[in-house]
Formats: C-alpha cells, structure tokens, sequence
C-alpha cells in the first residue's frame, strides 16, 4: 500500500529542489559585492522621489473588478449569439435568465453609489 | 421541454432560495434604514418557504435532474430540512446582536441566503462540478460575511485568513478532482463509481493507481481542510475568534450538514471502492483531532477559541463515524452532525445572549456566577456543556455512543479506548465552564437583556439536548432510513 503513495515523496522532493535548486545556486556561483549605493533604493536609475510606502486611492481596483464580472458575460453571449437559431426559445431563455442575475448586481452596485467618482 | 421542467421541479427549493436572496438584496436598497425588520421577515419566510418545498416535493424519493448534476434523495431530504431549520434559528439569535453592532444590513441577510443556497447545492450535487460550485458559493459568501464588520482588525484578519486558507483548500479539492477525472473519464459521482467498478473487476491491482490514489489524497486534504480537521485546522481558532459572534455560529455549525454530504457524496458514493486508502487516512485524521481538539482546548481562557478547538475533537469523532465504513457507521455520522450542530447553535447563542452594546461576552470570565445573575441561563448553559462533553443523558452522549459503537463494529477497539479517554480529558474544560458558572463570583453584573423570542428559542434549543438525549430514537431511526434508502447498492 505505501509504495503507492511514492509518487507523492517524489513530488514533493522534485518541489523542494525546484524551488530551492535555483536559490542556493545563485547564492554559491554569483558574485557578492555589496556598497552603500548598490544596496539604497532607486527609481529607474534617480534618486528615491519619495517613500514607497504612501497610501494610494483603490477606487479605480472596484471599477477594474466590476469590468472584469460584467466583460466575462461576453465569453458566454458570443457562442450564444452563433447558435441561438439551434437551441430556440429555451435557449433564449435560459440567456435571459442569466443575464437577469447579473442585472441584480449591477442595480445593486449602481444604487450603492460604486460607480460614483468621488 | 418535459425534463427541463422536471428539473425545475426538482431544484425548486434552491431556486426559491436564490430568487428571494436577489429580492431581498434589491428590496434593500429602496428600504428606508427603520424598517430592516421587512428584510428579517422576508429571509425568515424565505427560509420556511424552502423548508416546505423540500418537504413537499417527491420528498424521500431518489430523482436525479439536469443530467446527472443534481440529485435529491432521502439523505439529501433530511440534510436540507435540518440545514433550513439551523438557518431559521440563527436568524433569530443574531438579529438584536447584529442591530447593536450596525450589522444589520440587507447584504448580511442575502449573503446568509446565498451561503445557505451553496450548502444546499453542496448537499444536492451529484457532479464533481456541482459540488464545487456549492462549495464555492458557500465558501465566497461567509468570507465577505466574517468582514462585515470592516472597522473591526481581528474581523478583518480572520476573513483575510480564512480567505487564503479557503483558496488553498479549494485548489487542493479541484486539484484532486481533475485527478480523479483523469483516470476515470467522467466527473459524474454515478459514472466514477461505475468506472471503477468495471476497472477493479477486470484487475483488481486497478485500485493501486498512483494517479488514482494522488487523486484522493487531494480530495480528502480538501475536504479535510473545510471541516477543519487535524493536521489541517489551523485556520479554526483564529477564524472562529476573530469574526463577529453571529458569523462565528455561521462557520461552526450549519456548514458542517453541507460538509458531511459532501465527504459522503465524494467518498463513498463516488470512490468506495477505495475505502481501503480513504479509511487510513480518516483515521489519523480523527485520531489526531480527538486529540489535540481536546488537549488544546483546556489552555484557551477565550470562549469562542475553546469552541472552536472543540469543534476541532467533534469533527474528529464525524470523522470516526464515516471511517468505520459502514451503513451503521454513516448513519451515526450523520447523527453525530446533527447532534453537534444543536448544541452549537445553543452554545454560540449563549455568547450572543450575553453580549450586549459594546461588549462581546467571549472571556471565560464573563462567565462567572452566571447562576447568580441568570439561573435559567446557567441551567441552559448546563445542558449544552454537558452534551458537548458526552454526559449522558444529553444527546452529546449518544452521538458519542452510536459512532463508536459503529468504529467497535468494524474493529477499531483501540482507537474506540483512545477516543474514549480523550473525551474524559476533554470534560474538564467542559465543567470548568459549569465550574465558574456556579461556584464563582460573577465579574459582570449586567442586565442580560435579550428579546423574547431569542430567549424561547434558545430555551428550546438547549432543552431539546436534553430531550433529543432521553428519547434518542426519532432521530437515530431517520437518519439510519436515510442512509439506508440512499445507499443501498453500496458496500
């Protein structure tokens, strides 16, 4: 019986080497000359603007998430639109009642004011 | 035409639940914020409405719709019925906690429905891809609701939490189902079997398939991962903790219906044939969460942190009932899980009672001379913590009874010991609570003040411990039926 989970410690240690493998190499074979101005941070090639740690505003985050859940609906739409003389009324129905669902969450998101600016 | 109709027919219940979750979410946003209560009422018939057509659809007949992805049998009768029910009560204990806290909103109710329209799927499905699908769906809407209360960092820390384990444990679940899909060709719980069965009457060495058994250790990781057994509990305490009380009762007692359909649906309905690897591995799983369930629990001072490792042993003693892999053992189990989801809601709902306007009575101190204070509220305390330790004459008693006897059965005397001196240890922290509740000087005086019908409910909660305990038959006997109707070609 345990000889059949031997896939699974190979798996593992095959895991383990990928992805400790390449770090000690690199540790053991590349050169190690650090300075003060190697190691100080750097934009593209200047001096630091400012601390990278400021808080930044994720509005645009919402809008970027809701893209993505109303763009995915075209995934389902197109494939739909090519065959809907087949599949009929049911077909057609089926669609709609999708799209009534995802209508619900966009008058939610509306009425909650999430498409508002400021 | 005929059978998308007979489909619809079959999944009614669901598709109720999810229309009215859209509904109330919609209603909300044209409420004015004074009349919520509209919003509680609605979730509330929504709940009964589901319940009922659960009950009154083809109820204990096996139909199986949309293909093969659905089916409704009397197993999956009796979880539901049970899930609803646990729902209904719920929405009572956390409606003042959730008041007080600006909680109660229109999104809590809809993503409690849709939370509860998941386990239903999960209960119902009879696909890999259902079954997913219900889980996920369960799973999305309880990590928003532990972040409701978004202001709160432990809240927000937990839901964080839970949310990375959760995704860990879903891609190990699907990770092993493609497996599984991959040696057998189909993700339907039916064909599997069959596939199977063809395979190991040609060759019996079938089932020492690497791929096969990879496949199922995945799987039962996976599974093991949302019940929050050992050596995949971490997530438990800090979860349990960290979310708000009414969401805590949420995560720690309805799920684990869903959960046990699933590990049922996905074990043995689906790969009995490899009760042999599976049994193992439930095995040290249950062993290890008996133990450290228990043992961890009596160093925790936090209430809800000791709920929670003592969901940790409960699950181990589940698990000790599926693993015994018998129709005996499966019925106990699903005893066992309704036992445990009792005496949840009444132990969570406890904390709920006790906890007013900015103060969550969650220390073991507030705890103290709750005889004093509330005699009634003790005496129901009482009941609960001596059903959760297994003193007889509690249904916590027999739950323990009926899965151990079913693991004696099949021969596991020593792990039956072990579990039994383990649950002697873990009485200790059990009357601990007994303990300050009657011999200590209460430290918080307040007024319990709670509304009427949280009270009564809880009342009954508590006492149908007791009563379920001294007349344990009713139940016993349906879930045996229910067991035995579903499963009847198996094993």
């Amino acid at each position: 019986m345990l000889e059949n989970y031997f896939p699974i410690l190979m798996f593992i240690l095959v895991g383990l080497g990928v992805g400790l493998g390449p770090l000690i190499l690199g540790k053991l074979v590349s050169p190690h000359k650090p300075d003060a101005e190697k190691n100080s941070p750097y934009e593209c090639g200047f001096e630091a603007f400012e601390d990278a740690r400021m808080k930044f505003d994720v509005r645009y985050y919402l809008v970027a998430i809701l893209f993505i859940l109303f763009d995915l609906e075209i995934a389902f739409l197109f494939p739909w639109a090519v065959v809907l003389h087949d599949i009929g009324l049911f077909g057609f129905l089926a669609m709609m009642v999708f799209l009534f669902v995802l209508v619900v969450g966009f008058i939610y998101e509306w009425k909650k004011g999430a498409l508002e600016w400021d | 035409m005929d059978t998308i109709n007979t489909d619809l027919f079959i999944s009614m219940p669901e598709i109720t639940m999810l229309s009215m979750a859209m509904f109330i979410l919609i209603i909300d946003l044209f409420l004015n914020k004074n009349n919520r209560m509209i919003i509680y009422g609605l979730a509330q018939m929504t709940l009964f409405a589901a319940a009922y057509l659960v009950l009154s659809l083809n109820a204990f007949a096996i139909d199986v719709a949309y293909n093969g992805m659905f089916i409704s049998d009397p197993i999956s009768d009796v979880l539901k019925l049970a899930t609803l029910i646990g729902a209904s009560i719920m929405l009572v204990y956390t409606r003042h906690y959730m008041q007080l806290r600006q909680m109660f909103s229109g999104e809590y109710y809809a993503l409690f429905l849709f939370a509860i329209v998941g386990m239903m799927v999960m209960i119902s499905g009879y696909n890999l891809i259902t079954i997913y699908v219900g889980l996920e769906l369960l799973s999305l809407c309880v990590y928003a609701l532990v972040a409701l209360d978004r202001d709160n960092a432990r809240a927000t820390e937990a839901a964080m939490k839970y949310f990375v384990l959760g995704a860990l444990a879903s891609g190990m679940l699907l990770y092993g189902m493609s497996m599984i899909y991959g040696v057998t060709g189909s993700l339907d719980i039916g064909t599997i079997a069959e596939r199977l069965k063809d395979a190991f009457e040609q060759n019996p060495d079938f089932i020492h398939n690497p791929v096969l058994i990879l496949g199922l250790v995945f799987i039962v990781s996976g599974l093991a991962f949302k019940f929050g057994a050992v050596p995949f509990h971490m997530w438990v305490p800090d979860v349990y903790q960290g979310s708000p009380t009414a969401i805590t009762m949420l995560i720690g007692s309805i799920p684990k219906f869903a959960g046990f359909a699933m590990a049922l649906r996905l074990l043995v309905f689906g790969l009995a044939y490899l009760v042999g690897d599976w049994q193992d591995m439930l095995l040290v799983m249950a062993v290890m969460s008996i133990a450290i369930g228990n043992i961890t629990a009596i160093a925790q001072t936090n209430l809800k942190r000791m709920l929670a490792y003592s969901t940790i042993s409960h699950i181990g003693f589940l698990l000790l009932g599926l693993m015994s892999g018998s129709l005996n053992g499966f019925a106990s189990s699903m005893f066992y899980v309704s036992a445990y989801v009792l005496m949840s809601l009444a132990g969570f709902g406890m904390i709920l009672l006790l906890s007013r306007k900015g103060h969550e009575a969650e220390q073991l101190d507030d705890l103290k001379g709750l005889n004093k204070r509330s005699p009634w509220t003790a005496f129901l305390m009482l009941i609960t913590m001596f059903s959760m330790a297994g003193v007889p004459p509690t249904v916590g008693f027999y739950a323990k009874f009926t899965v151990l006897q079913a693991a004696l059965h099949v021969g596991f005397i020593w792990v039956v010991v072990f579990a039994v001196l383990m649950a002697a240890i873990g009485a200790f922290y059990y009357l601990r609570v007994i303990k300050l509740m009657y011999f200590d000087e209460p430290v918080d005086t307040a007024l319990i003040d709670a509304p009427l019908d949280m009270k009564m409910i809880l009342s009954l909660n508590a006492l149908a411990l007791l009563v379920v305990g001294l007349m344990p038959q009713g139940l016993l006997e349906l879930c045996g039926v229910a067991i035995a109707t579903s499963l009847p070609h198996l094993l």
